[in-house]
C-alpha cells in the first residue's frame, strides 16, 4: 500500500522536529524572534561545541529574562573567538575581566544591580572548564557558598583549548593533551585524577545544578530556563566537544556528545538543593570504545600495550556512573 | 566636630559618607578595622543602599569591585600587603578597563619574611598597575583623601588607591573630623559611569585588543593620569573651600624657602621628619621637607619646582627595589634631571622599624657634613649582616637566613646550629 514510514532526522535523539510541536514547546532557536546573542562571524573552529552550546544557553537565558540579562565571561576560547577587537559577536551587555575571576565579577554585577534596585536584570557567568574547575574554582566556590544570584555555566571541552589543548582538572583519564602526551608507559592523562564539579556544586547546597550536552539542545535550553526561575547560585555544566582538541571530525560534534551520554561517561541530570532530582536515562547504551574511537586524543588506547587495561578502567568509570545515577532507568534516582 | 577615634574608624565613616553601593571585604591586618567598621555601618542601616560582600580572597574582592563598577555601582574595598599582591592581576584589569574603584591600602611590608608592620613595599609593588596612588600623611588626611578619591576616580574613570600607613595611622586614636553626610553629598555627585552593563544599551567590555590598537588604548590610560595631575590640585582646592582643611594635592612643602637640603618622603614619617627638621632649623641648618601625596600620577614639574633650589636632595623611602635601591628616587631623579644637586636615597622603616628623630637627625647631619652615602639603609645593623654572611661562607648548609638572624638578635631560642 502507499504508506511511507516517517523518518526523524535527528537520528538517535528520538526528538521530534519543532514543526510537530505546540508553539509553546518549540525550541528557542526555532523562534525567528530569538535574540541570536552570539551572532555569526565569530572565529570559532568549524564544529565548535562551545560556540553551539553558548548560543543556545545565552539565547535561552535571554528569552527567560525577557532580554534583561548581563553576561560575564572568563578568558578562554569563547571570549577570544567572540571579541577580536574591534568586533564583538555579543548582542547583550557583556563583560570579560580575567581568566580566574568570572564568578566573582558576576557576584559584583549582581550586587550592583541589587544595590540599584534593578534585580529584574539577571546575571549569567560563563567560562571554560579550565576557567571553572581550576583557576576560577576559588571564586566559584565563594559564589556558590554565598548563594549569590548568578547562573554560572561551564562549557566543558575537557582541556585548556585556547592555549593549545593542555590538561585541565576536567581532562578525562587517558586523553592525550599537549601536557599529557601519548608517550611513555601510561600515555595520556593519568587515571585517578580530576574533579567532578557538578557534584562539588551539589555539596555546596547550590539551589540548582544541572549537566547537559550539545547533543540534546532542547534539554540544554530547558535547563537554562529552569535555572532562571530560581534565585541564588546556580550551576550548569555543559559538555561541548572540541574538534581541534579532541581530534574529532567537525561534523561529529553532536554525535560524540551524544555518545558521551550513551556510554555513561557523562551523566546528564538535574539536582536541587544538593539532591539529584532528575536523570536523563540512556535509550541506546553504547560501550565506551564507540565514544573514544572517533577521537584522536584517545588513539593510543587502541594501539599501545597499556590500551586494553586503560579501556577497561574507562568502562568501569562509565558503569559506575550508570549505577550511581541510575542511567539505565532501573531504579536510580530518576 | 572632632572626635577621639581610631584612624581606621574615621576612614570607614568617611567612606560610608561617600555612599558606596558595593563594599567587598576580606580581612588582612592592618586593614581589618576599616572593613569591619563599614560592615557595622551597613548592618545598622547607617549606610543604606549598600551591598556588603564577604568574599573569599582579595582576588575576589577586586573582581567583585570590577563587576560592581562595570554595572554602574560605586565600589570600594580595602587591603594591604599580601592581599594587595594577591589581587594584582585584578588591579591591572580594573585600571585597564577604566573602572573607578576606590581602595584603601593600609600599607604593610611584604613577606617573606612575613611581617605585619608598616612600610610601603605593598603599594610600591603595584606602582605600574595603572591606579592613581595617593599617600596620606595623617589619619585626617586619609579621611579627607577618600572623599576626594571618589570624585577623582569617577571624573577620570581611573581607580584610586588611598595609601595610609598600617598601624601608625590605621590604629592610632586621635581627634579626627569625619566630613558630614551633607557636606560630602554636596562635594561628591552621584556616580555617572562612562561605560555600564545595561540591557537597554548593550556593550561589550573587556574585548581582546591586538597590536593594531593596544598602544592607543594604553596611551589613553597614560593620558588620563596626566589629566589627573591637573585635577588633583583642583579637587584639593575645592575640598579646602568646602571643608576648610588642606589635604591632598600633589605635594606639600615644609620650610623649603631657603633650604639648602630638602628631604622628600611620603606618608606618616613626614611628621617625625618635620619635627627633626624644626630642631635642626633652630640650630641654623637650612633644611626643608617635601611630602609627596600623589605618587601616581607622578608630578614631575611640581617636584622639580619644589626641590630644584636645594643643593642636596634626600629621598627617604619606606620600600626599595632589590638590586637597584630607591623606587621613588628614580622618578624624583628624572624630575630634577640636569640640575646641579647631590642626591641621596635613604631606605628607612622597613617592616615597621621605627624611624626615630635621633636616627633622622644623625642622617641629616651626615648629609650636611658630606658623609652620607648615595644609598643608605637607615639604622642597618651591619654586625648582624656580617655574622650571617660569615655563616654562609663557612658552611654550604647555613640554614634559613631569617631564623639565623633572629637567633643572633636573641628572639629565637638558642638551638645550636
Ligand atoms: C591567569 C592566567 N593564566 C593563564 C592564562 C592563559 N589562558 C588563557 S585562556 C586559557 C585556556 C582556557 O581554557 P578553558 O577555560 O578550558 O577554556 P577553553 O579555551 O578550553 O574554552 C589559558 C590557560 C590567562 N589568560 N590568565
Ligand atoms: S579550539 Fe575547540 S573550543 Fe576553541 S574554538 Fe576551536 S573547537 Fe571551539
Ligand atoms: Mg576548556
Amino acid at each position: 500500500m502507499g504508506t511511507q514510514e516517517i523518518r526523524y532526522f535527528q537520528v538517535g535523539s528520538h526528538a521530534v522536529g519543532n514543526r510537530l510541536l505546540d508553539p509553546g514547546q518549540r525550541t528557542v532557536q526555532s523562534d525567528p524572534e530569538r535574540a541570536n546573542a552570539l551572532t555569526c562571524g565569530h572565529r570559532a573552529c568549524q564544529g565548535c561545541g562551545e560556540a553551539l552550546g553558548a548560543r543556545y544557553v545565552v539565547d535561552a537565558a535571554l528569552r527567560a529574562t525577557a532580554g534583561r540579562l548581563v553576561a560575564v565571561n572568563a578568558t578562554g576560547c569563547l571570549e577570544v573567538f567572540s571579541t577580536p577587537y574591534p568586533e564583538t559577536s555579543w548582542q547583550l551587555p557583556w563583560l570579560h575581566s580575567l581568566f580566574g575571576n568570572a564568578p566573582a565579577v558576576a557576584t559584583g554585577v549582581a550586587a550592583a544591580l541589587r544595590a540599584q534596585g534593578r534585580e529584574d536584570v539577571r546575571v549569567l557567568a560563563q567560562g571554560g572548564d579550565g576557567g571553572t574547575v581550576d583557576i576560577g574554582f576559588g571564586c566559584l566556590s565563594g559564589m556558590f557558598e554565598r548563594d549569590d544570584d548568578v547562573l554560572y555555566v561551564c562549557y566543558d571541552n575537557q582541556g585548556y583549548m585556547n592555549t593549545g589543548v593542555q590538561r585541565s582538572g576536567a581532562t578525562p583519564p587517558g586523553a592525550r593533551t599537549a601536557t599529557t602526551e601519548a608517550v611513555g608507559d601510561a600515555p595520556g592523562a593519568p587515571f585517578g585524577q580530576g574533579k567532578d564539579v557538578p557534584r562539588i556544586a551539589m555539596a555546596h547546597g547550590v539551589r540548582y545544578v544541572a549537566t547537559a550536552t550539545v547533543a540534546d539542545l532542547r534539554d540544554l535550553e530547558a535547563k537554562v530556563e529552569r535555572a532562571m526561575e530560581v534565585r541564588g547560585a546556580r550551576y550548569l555544566h555543559v559538555l561541548v566537544p572540541c574538534p581541534l582538541g579532541w581530534g574529532s571530525p567537525a561534523a561529529l560534534t553532536v554525535r560524540i556528545a551524544r555518545l558521551a551520554t550513551q556510554t555513561g561517561l557523562f551523566p546528564v541530570y538535574e539536582a536541587r538543593d544538593g539532591e539529584v532530582t532528575g536523570v536523563t536515562t540512556i535509550r541506546r547504551p553504547a560501550p565506551v570504545e564507540e565514544y573514544l574511537r572517533p577521537q584522536k586524543r584517545f588513539a593510543h588506547l587502541f594501539s599501545h600495550p597499556s590500551g586494553p587495561a586503560a579501556l577497561a578502567r574507562i568502562q568501569e568509570a562509565a558503569d559506575r556512573n550508570i549505577r550511581r545515577y541510575g542511567l539505565l532507568g532501573d531504579g536510580g534516582p530518576s | 566636630m572632632r572626635r577621639q577615634i581610631e584612624g581606621a574608624r574615621g576612614v570607614a565613616e568617611s567612606v560610608a559618607a561617600c555612599r558606596p553601593q558595593v563594599v567587598c571585604a576580606y580581612p588582612i591586618t592592618p586593614q581589618t578595622h576599616i572593613v569591619e567598621g563599614l560592615g557595622v555601618l551597613v548592618g545598622t542601616g547607617a549606610l543604606a543602599g549598600c551591598e556588603f560582600v564577604n568574599v573569599e580572597s582579595e582576588f575576589a574582592a577586586m573582581s567583585v569591585a570590577i563587576g560592581a563598577s562595570a554595572a554602574g555601582a560605586r565600589a570600594y574595598t580595602a587591603t594591604a600587603s599580601q592581599g594587595l599582591l594577591f589581587m594584582s592581576e585584578a588591579l591591572y584589569n580594573a585600571s585597564g578597563l577604566g573602572l573607578p574603584v576606590v581602595m584603601t591600602v593600609a600599607n604593610r611590608a611584604i613577606g617573606a619574611p612575613i611581617n605585619i608592620w608598616n612600610d610601603h613595599s605593598d603599594a610600591m609593588s603595584q606602582r605600574d598597575s595603572g591606579w592613581i596612588q595617593l599617600y596620606a600623611e595623617t589619619s585626617q588626611e586619609a579621611i579627607d583623601l577618600h572623599v576626594q578619591a571618589f570624585r577623582l576616580a569617577e571624573e577620570m574613570s581611573v581607580p584610586v588607591m588611598v595609601c595610609m600607613d598600617g598601624f601608625v595611622l590605621t590604629h592610632a586614636f586621635e581627634p579626627l573630623e569625619v566630613p558630614s553626610q551633607e557636606d560630602v553629598d554636596a562635594f561628591l555627585p552621584p556616580f555617572t559611569p562612562r561605560q555600564v552593563l545595561d540591557p537597554a544599551e548593550p556593550v561589550s567590555i573587556g574585548a581582546m585588543v591586538g597590536p593594531e590598537a593596544f598602544t592607543e588604548v594604553r596611551y589613553l590610560a597614560f593620558h588620563r593620569q596626566r589629566e589627573a595631575l591637573g585635577r588633583i590640585p583642583e579637587i584639593a582646592a575645592d575640598f579646602a573651600a568646602a571643608f576648610g582643611r588642606d589635604s591632598g594635592g600633589l605635594l606639600h612643602t615644609y620650610r623649603c624657602e631657603d633650604a639648602q637640603t630638602i628631604v622628600l618622603a611620603m606618608g606618616s614619617v613626614l611628621g617625625t621628619l618635620k619635627d627633626t627638621v624644626d630642631a635642626l632649623r633652630d640650630e641654623g641648618i637650612p633644611i626643608g621637607v617635601v611630602g609627596l601625596t600623589s605618587f601616581r600620577p607622578f608630578p614631575m614639574a611640581a617636584v622639580r619646582a619644589a626641590v630644584g633650589g636645594a643643593r642636596t636632595l634626600i629621598v627617604l623611602e619606606r620600600a626599595f627595589s632589590v638590586g637597584v635601591g630607591g623606587i621613588v628616587s628614580a622618578d624624583v631623579h628624572m624630575a630634577v634631571a640636569g640640575l646641579d644637586q647631590r642626591h641621596h636615597t635613604v631606605i628607612a622603616g622597613l617592616g615597621g622599624r621605627p624611624v626615630t628623630r635621633v636616627s633622622l637627625r644623625r642622617m641629616l647631619l651626615d648629609a650636611e657634613a658630606g658623609r652620607l652615602e648615595p644609598l643608605t639603609f637607615l639604622d642597618l645593623d651591619r654586625d648582624l649582616i656580617d655574622r650571617e654572611l660569615a655563616r654562609v661562607r663557612a658552611r654550604p648548609r647555613s640554614g634559613p637566613a631569617a631564623e639565623n638572624i633572629l637567633r643572633d638578635v636573641g628572639v629565637v631560642g638558642a638551638r645550636p646550629h
